[in-house]
């Protein structure tokens, strides 16, 4: 524009024409600004972080033993319907234990198992998915076949069989979901992969004859994290939804275990005459799943926009 | 066209081939066979009896070879706990989880397809946020949860359908929305964003100067281009119905495949299980190729030449 | 005769966070029957949205005003759309930039050629197919009935762009608005496009508005010229007017930059304009020019008349016809 900027020097710091101005804050500063500001990331990070305070702080918190069984009191209901107990705020199951005390335990099993399983997935898909686009070729060519051919399979029948077959607990589970649900990771890492290594700065490296691991982890690992990070949360919901599933059909996380999807399968029976017992804790999950998946959302927005779906 | 519809199909059937052989050796793995056969009480004798009268002695590419090939005629064995062959069990039982999954997909199309339309042509208006949040919301709920939510509110409370059982179109109707309900968030999202890109394109400008109005635009030329990648994500969401029709039919208590198939699990029903296992990995790969030749064959640019 | 086209007083608005914007301001020019109007400009300058406002196919939020906006005798100032619906690809039609997109990928030539004449008259099938077959031969494609089932992929940029030519002429409008018809389009096709449009021209005896950033363009069709900056005209007249004897010192400048057929001296250096274009938000007074102006004045910055020397010849300057051309002679001189 025509205006006074001429007529400033070069060095008057802060000016327009400021070089430090013109570097501006670090990346990872205006990243964190931006998330700040994002509604979805703010909600869903707040949410999450005081359910993975409320699971680490259990043993803390929680006002009884949510093992701890007493016949007499079985199926009180909660605080806000008449017939409750001041003890069991969230009332007590069919075998006497308090509610609340199992939700809070409970949510240490869903998160466990939603990220224990998205962090070994999440290895198993990112390794197949940038060896894929890195190398191209014959490798790129097997791996999407086993990609597809893990796609044509049904997970849950599959986990399910698995977990019959080998006995139901919380590392079954993990281990498991942990090496079926690996897919979308390969996929949106192979693609990422391809599009970062057309880059001129692979070429670059390339040229100077630095070795491949060096380039993968410094050059391509760098510009893909995003859509790691933003899968992984996806995938940290799916594999707590599925979770709560298997262990809902009773193939999963066994008994006495105070796995939200289990509690709603014990509570199955007593739906007509006490509704609250299954209700409480899918709300419990609804909640944590909606948490995860709007930070997900907001992270992928602030960071990848082009990949919404 | 035809050339690329080959291509996929032998690529289908390399997949269904190794789909195959992870289906058996899945189950196999898992212990023996002839014990789960043979029962608890019984003696070494009856379990090596057993297994040989099973040919369980036979090398397991053998056995692997021997099931393929029956299976391939429809001959999946018997079950250990129903007089039916497994085969006809599946038959019975597969057409319940198949309208089931229809339904389903059927639901959650005629909600996705028009909410994310108008999504698209009013956006970030109250009406779009909405739709998205609720599309959230909706992603975050257990579907086995929802089923029994529902079963309770319309079947105990309000009485409106029935609680269990898959004799009428009735029975369908709670299952169906469960079902549904989790498919339509993505439905609606791709067909928002795909609406979103197809009417900034030119060709929408070209056909608003030639004096058409916005329904034609919107219904002959928009939603024709932006519909294809939704159809393709209809395909393999019917899929994932399929899958999930384990968690409904159970909670639904439906004769379908699915609930045969946990029925079977819990029980060890190994022969069943296979079958299952690798009808359903086979609707899968089917249902990948037919997605893929749909999107080829909606799109003229694939399609010819 | 009356003009085919009359254009008064056209303004653009669009309410942006920053401030309204005002790409086009108080445009005023008409196209006869029979003649090829060119507007030309740089980029920015707010010639395409003019062609669009015209058209009535301006985004919503944009609010049009005009004095008059009249095709014929139909007057489209404050045509609803609908009532421009009727108007479009009927009296008047446009052509785009952008061959390539233009057209539907996943319907036929055919199917697009005959929907542009369904749409305004009650024929049967039959009929829209024929008069497509005879269009797309007059703008010299081969093979037409086997062109129509086509799909827009199977044909080149060049091949596209005639299509569109004849999808604008399916209902014989009178009026052909080109939007930088041949900008995308290969050098040696350039000049077969614009030669198809001039003798198509002719021989439906319809008017052509053009509008291009291309001065080499402007010479070889143009029969009248409209030089737009900043969102209005700074100069108008016929082409011969304009190129010999230009008035506004803008149209100096832009003569300078480009090497033109029969004008620019051979050896001779190209000149620049230096400066940028002012923002077009917020409040305007004043010549839009006058910051890269040599000519500039204090009174400049409260001058915004356009002088109409008669005959459709006009120009925006505070200097009087015989300083423009003193000046100009000037510059020729140096």
């Amino acid at each position: 524009m025509t205006d006074a900027t001429a007529s400033r020097s070069i060095d008057t710091p802060g000016g327009p024409l400021d070089p430090a101005r013109a570097l501006g804050p670090s990346p990872t500063a205006r990243f964190f600004r931006r998330m700040r500001g994002h509604t979805s990331v703010m909600f869903g990070g707040s949410v999450l972080l005081l359910i993975i305070a409320v699971a680490v702080f259990a043993p803390l918190i929680a006002p009884h033993d949510p093992y701890e069984q007493d016949l007499f009191k079985r199926l009180l209901p909660p605080f806000w319907m008449e017939g409750a107990n001041p003890a069991h705020l969230l009332g007590t199951d069919n075998l006497g234990r308090d509610y609340l005390s199992r939700l809070i335990y409970g949510a240490q099993i869903s998160l466990m198992i939603g990220i224990c399983t998205a962090v070994l997935s999440g290895i198993i898909g990112t390794a197949l998915g940038v060896t894929a686009g890195y190398f191209g070729g014959k490798v790129d060519a097997v791996i999407t076949f086993i990609i597809t051919t893990r796609l044509s399979m049904p997970i849950v029948l599959v986990a399910l069989a698995i977990v019959a077959l080998v006995g139901g607990s919380l590392e079954a589970v993990i281990l498991v979901l942990g090496l079926l649900l690996w897919d979308r990771y390969a996929v949106v890492m192979r693609s990422a992969t391809q599009q970062a290594r057309s880059m001129d700065y692979v070429s670059a490296a390339r040229a100077i004859g630095c070795p491949t691991w060096r380039i993968v982890l410094s050059e391509i690992m760098p510009n893909v994290i995003n859509n790691l990070i933003v899968i992984a949360t996806f995938e940290i919901a799916h594999a707590i939804l599925l979770e709560a599933a298997l262990s809902f059909l009773g193939l999963g996380v066994q008994p006495p275990a105070p796995s939200w999807g289990l509690m709603i399968a014990e509570g199955k029976e007593f739906l007509l005459f006490d509704p609250w017992v299954i209700t409480i804790p899918g709300i419990a999950l609804s909640i944590l799943v909606l948490a995860v998946n709007m930070l997900g959302d907001g992270i992928r927005d602030v960071s990848a926009p082009e990949n919404r779906s | 066209m035809l050339n690329f519809a080959l291509r996929r199909l032998l690529l289908a059937c390399l997949v269904a081939l190794t789909v195959s052989v992870i289906a058996f050796f899945l189950v196999r793995v898992s212990g023996d066979m002839a014990i789960a056969l043979a029962g608890e009480s019984a003696s070494a004798e009856d379990i090596a009896e057993i297994r040989e009268a099973y040919g369980l002695d036979r090398p397991i590419i053998v056995q692997y070879a021997d099931w393929l090939g029956k299976a391939l005629q429809g001959d999946f064995g018997e079950s250990l706990f129903f007089p039916e062959t497994v085969w006809e069990l599946v038959a019975t039982r597969l057409p319940v989880t198949l309208r089931l999954a229809m339904a389903g997909l059927v639901l959650s199309l005629l909600i996705g397809v028009p909410f994310g339309v108008i999504a698209a042509l009013r956006p970030n208006s109250w009406i779009d946020r909405l739709a998205m949040t609720i599309a959230v919301a909706g992603q975050a709920i257990p579907s086995f949860w929802m089923g029994l939510m529902l079963m309770v509110l319309f079947g105990l409370f309000l009485r409106w359908t029935p609680i269990s059982g898959d004799d009428t179109w009735v029975h369908f109707i709670l299952p169906a929305v469960t079902l549904g309900y989790y498919s339509t968030p993505p439905i609606m999202r791709l067909t928002r964003s795909g609406m979103l890109e197809v009417l900034q394109a030119d060709y929408i400008r070209t056909a608003y100067a030639k004096g058409l109005r916005p329904m034609p635009v919107l219904f002959k030329h928009a939603l024709r281009n932006a519909v294809i990648p939704v159809v393709a994500l209809a395909s393999v969401q019917f899929g994932h119905m399929l899958s999930g029709a384990i968690v409904i039919e159970s909670v639904f208590a439906m004769q379908g495949i699915g609930y045969l198939a946990w029925e079977s699990i819990l029980r060890k029903d190994i022969a069943v299980i296979q079958a299952i296992l690798l009808i359903v990995c086979l609707f899968y790969v089917f249902l990948t190729v037919l997605s893929d030749l749909l999107n080829a064959w909606l799109d003229p640019r694939i399609r010819v030449n | 005769m009356s003009a085919l086209l009359e254009v008064q007083d056209l303004t653009v608005d669009i309410p942006l966070s920053e401030g309204v914007l005002h790409p086009v301001r108080g445009i005023s020019f008409s196209v006869d029957r029979g003649e090829t109007v060119c507007i030309v400009g740089e980029s920015g300058c707010g010639k395409s949205l003019t062609s669009l406002a015209i058209m009535g196919l301006l985004p919503k939020r944009a609010d049009r005003k005009a004095k008059v906006l009249r095709i014929g005798d139909l007057d489209i100032s404050a045509a609803s759309q609908r009532e421009m619906a009727h108007v479009r690809g009927n009296r008047m039609a446009m052509i785009f930039q952008e061959p390539m997109t233009s057209l539907n990928p996943a319907y036929t030539i055919g199917n697009q050629l005959e929907e542009a004449l369904l749409q305004h008259r009650n024929v049967p099938r039959q009929e829209a197919r024929e008069r497509a077959i005879y269009l797309l031969e007059k703008v010299g494609i081969t093979g037409a009935a086997g062109r129509l089932r086509q799909y827009p992929h199977q044909l080149s940029g060049g091949l596209r762009q005639r299509v569109m030519i004849a999808m604008a002429l399916m209902c014989g409008p009178d009026l052909i608005i080109a939007d930088e018809p041949t900008t995308a389009l290969d050098v040696t096709i350039q000049a077969q496009i614009l030669l198809l449009l001039a003798e198509l021209q002719r021989e439906f005896e319809m008017g052509l508005l053009l509008i291009t950033h291309d001065l080499g363009v402007v010479a070889r069709v143009a029969d009248r010229v409209a030089v737009m900056y900043a969102g209005q005209i700074v100069e108008q007249g016929t082409a011969q007017e304009v190129f010999e004897r230009p008035l506004h010192p803008y149209t100096r400048g832009l003569m300078d930059c480009i090497p033109i057929p029969g004008k620019t001296k051979r050896g001779g250096h190209l000149g620049s304009i230096p400066g940028l274009v002012p923002s077009l938000i917020g409040d305007m007074s004043g010549c839009a020019f006058r910051d890269r102006c040599v000519y500039a004045r204090s009174e400049c910055a409260s001058y915004d008349e356009m002088r109409d020397l008669g005959g459709r010849r006009a120009y925006r300057c505070i200097m009087t016809p015989e300083e423009a051309e003193a000046a100009g002679q000037q510059e020729q001189a140096a």
